[in-house]
């Protein structure tokens, strides 16, 4: 089966990944319909970039501003702790890509 | 909304305060961590018995205001406090507080008592009498959902809670507006990078300039703490930002408009949709924290006379809580199926396009109502009351204002 993602708002320009996908096509469910081709291994849960988005950029989800492009995300692109930064929080870019854990911290545990 | 679940009615338990109950409960409350062995041994194996208190010697306003506000919830009929003899808060004054509001309640310290067994031996003998009383005298009378309080949070959050879990909730939420109730939902630290957002849904210019005042001070704190309310499971689920977080939390409050910010242990003064505000008011000296862990968070809801709580959940959780029963809603069907024992509802099936979220919105309301007329939910069926409560600085109102005598 194709692995599936969900657009909330047609002025998203991320979709949310329903099922696990691989390189290669994913089709996208809600507000807009459609395919993408995900460049990455992408987990359910995750986001894909529907369109490419240049740094400093807003990243739009539900329609609202969800922080910014760290650099430049072409369609298809998993985007994450790697690409997108908070506005507000400033350890956003310190977590471990995969499993969210801080890094800034690594010195407390020795 | 439909006739039938506008019109749908079962017994519940009228309290003296006029609110309604839908549980007739006798509360166990202990005043200092060295009466909490006893006062939990008194509760084993007792039906209907639940147990709360505080584990400080020294006292804080704002735990005794909630623990006031759990002793005189409407689920809870008698109240027995147990208190070492040592401590500061007074289990005497305790059980004058809920006698007042015109429940049977009484108290013991244990060094006036005996030992252990003594004193497990006279509270079962307490409990038993209290328990017996209440359900002679308490009169049972209609309820609908306009009785109904329900508060909602959410935790172990992942990116089905923002599409599926929290959007339910909310479709529910305005259900039960629509019918008269009062829905509840807090964490102002996950309404972070919504501001505008968030003011846009005020009902008035009052509750406006409440919720700007949260918002600011959640921010203030979240700046303060460099803590923003979001974990390393959160970001291996697929979320990325507070922000991003902020949004999907949000989804839970629905479309209706908000009408006021509440403190903890305050009651909605009247029906629609409310924010519960838990983050500590800045003090001489800082302290408290907002949102520890999710316990803390669903016993706010309950202070403000929640008699059901919702939580909604992608990555799954086992608890639930004392005083008002928990029902576990996960937008992650995978999650459903791994824990089905510990979760209540699938909101998953509308990301697979199973149902709308209307549809699970009304599929919700009727569960609710089917735990409103006595059937146990899953955390209740499994036995789970996790409880927690901490030192904080609120300044919320008076007793008198905050819970109704």
């Amino acid at each position: 089966m194709t692995p599936r993602c969900f657009q909330i708002q047609p002025s998203d320009n991320v979709a949310t990944l329903i099922d696990d996908a691989a390189p290669g096509l994913v089709q996208v469910l809600g507000a807009t319909r459609g395919e993408v081709a995900a460049l990455d291994k992408i987990d359910r849960g995750h986001k894909i970039a529907l369109r490419d988005i240049a740094p400093g950029e807003a990243i739009v989800k539900f329609g609202v501003r969800i922080g910014r492009a760290t650099k430049p995300i072409a369609r298809g692109t998993w985007v994450h702790l790697h690409n997108l930064a908070s506005d507000l929080d400033d350890r956003s870019g310190t977590l471990d890509l995969h499993s969210g854990a801080p890094t800034d911290t690594a010195s407390a545990y020795v | 909304m439909s006739d039938a679940l506008l019109s749908k009615s079962w017994p519940g338990f009228l309290r003296p305060d006029g609110r309604k109950g839908i549980r007739n409960l006798v509360l166990i409350i202990y005043t200092v961590e060295c009466a909490q062995h006893v006062s939990y041994a008194i509760g084993h194996g007792e039906e209907d018995t639940h147990v709360i208190g505080f584990p400080g010697c020294y006292d804080n306003a704002y735990a005794i205001r909630l623990m006031l506000a759990l002793a005189r919830h409407p689920n809870v009929g008698a109240v027995l406090s147990v208190g070492l003899g040592c401590e500061y808060t007074q289990p005497e004054k305790i059980a004058d507080t809920v006698r007042a509001s015109g429940r049977p309640a009484e108290w013991f310290f244990i060094q006036q008592a005996g030992g252990t067994r003594t004193s497990v031996a006279k509270g079962k003998e307490i409990v038993a009498r209290l328990r017996a009383q209440i359900r002679r005298e308490t009169p049972r009378v209609p309820m609908t959902l306009a009785d109904l309080t329900v508060g909602c949070e959410c935790g172990g959050s992942d990116g089905t809670s923002g599409l599926a879990g929290n959007p339910a909730v909310g479709a529910f939420f305005d259900l039960l507006v629509d019918a008269g109730g009062r829905a509840i939902f807090e964490e102002t630290v996950e309404m972070i990078g919504l501001r505008e957002h968030m003011l846009a849904r005020a009902a008035n210019a009052e509750a406006k300039e409440q919720l700007a005042q949260a918002y600011d001070k959640a921010e203030r704190y979240c700046r303060a703490v460099r803590q923003w309310s979001v974990s390393p499971g959160n970001f291996a689920g697929g979320l990325t930002t507070i922000e991003e977080k902020s949004l999907g939390a949000f989804a839970k409050g629905g479309t209706r408009p908000i009408q006021g910010v509440i403190r903890v242990a305050e009651q909605p003064r009247e029906p629609g949709l409310w924010i519960l505000d838990s983050v500590p008011d800045e003090h001489f000296m800082q302290f408290g924290y907002t949102n520890p862990n999710d316990t803390e968070g669903l016993m706010d809801l309950i202070s403000a006379g929640s008699q059901i709580v919702l939580f909604v959940t992608g990555r799954g959780s086992v608890i639930g809580s004392p005083v008002a029963p928990l029902i576990k809603i996960t937008g992650n069907s995978a999650t459903f199926r791994a824990m089905e024992e510990d979760m209540d509802f699938d909101a998953g099936r509308a990301l697979a396009g199973e149902i709308t979220i209307p549809q699970a919105g009304a599929e919700l309301a009727a569960l609710v109502t089917r735990i409103a007329a006595g059937e146990p939910s899953k955390p209740e069926q499994l036995g789970h009351r996790e409880y927690f409560i901490m030192y904080k600085h609120q300044e919320t109102p008076s007793l008198a204002a905050g819970c109704r005598a």
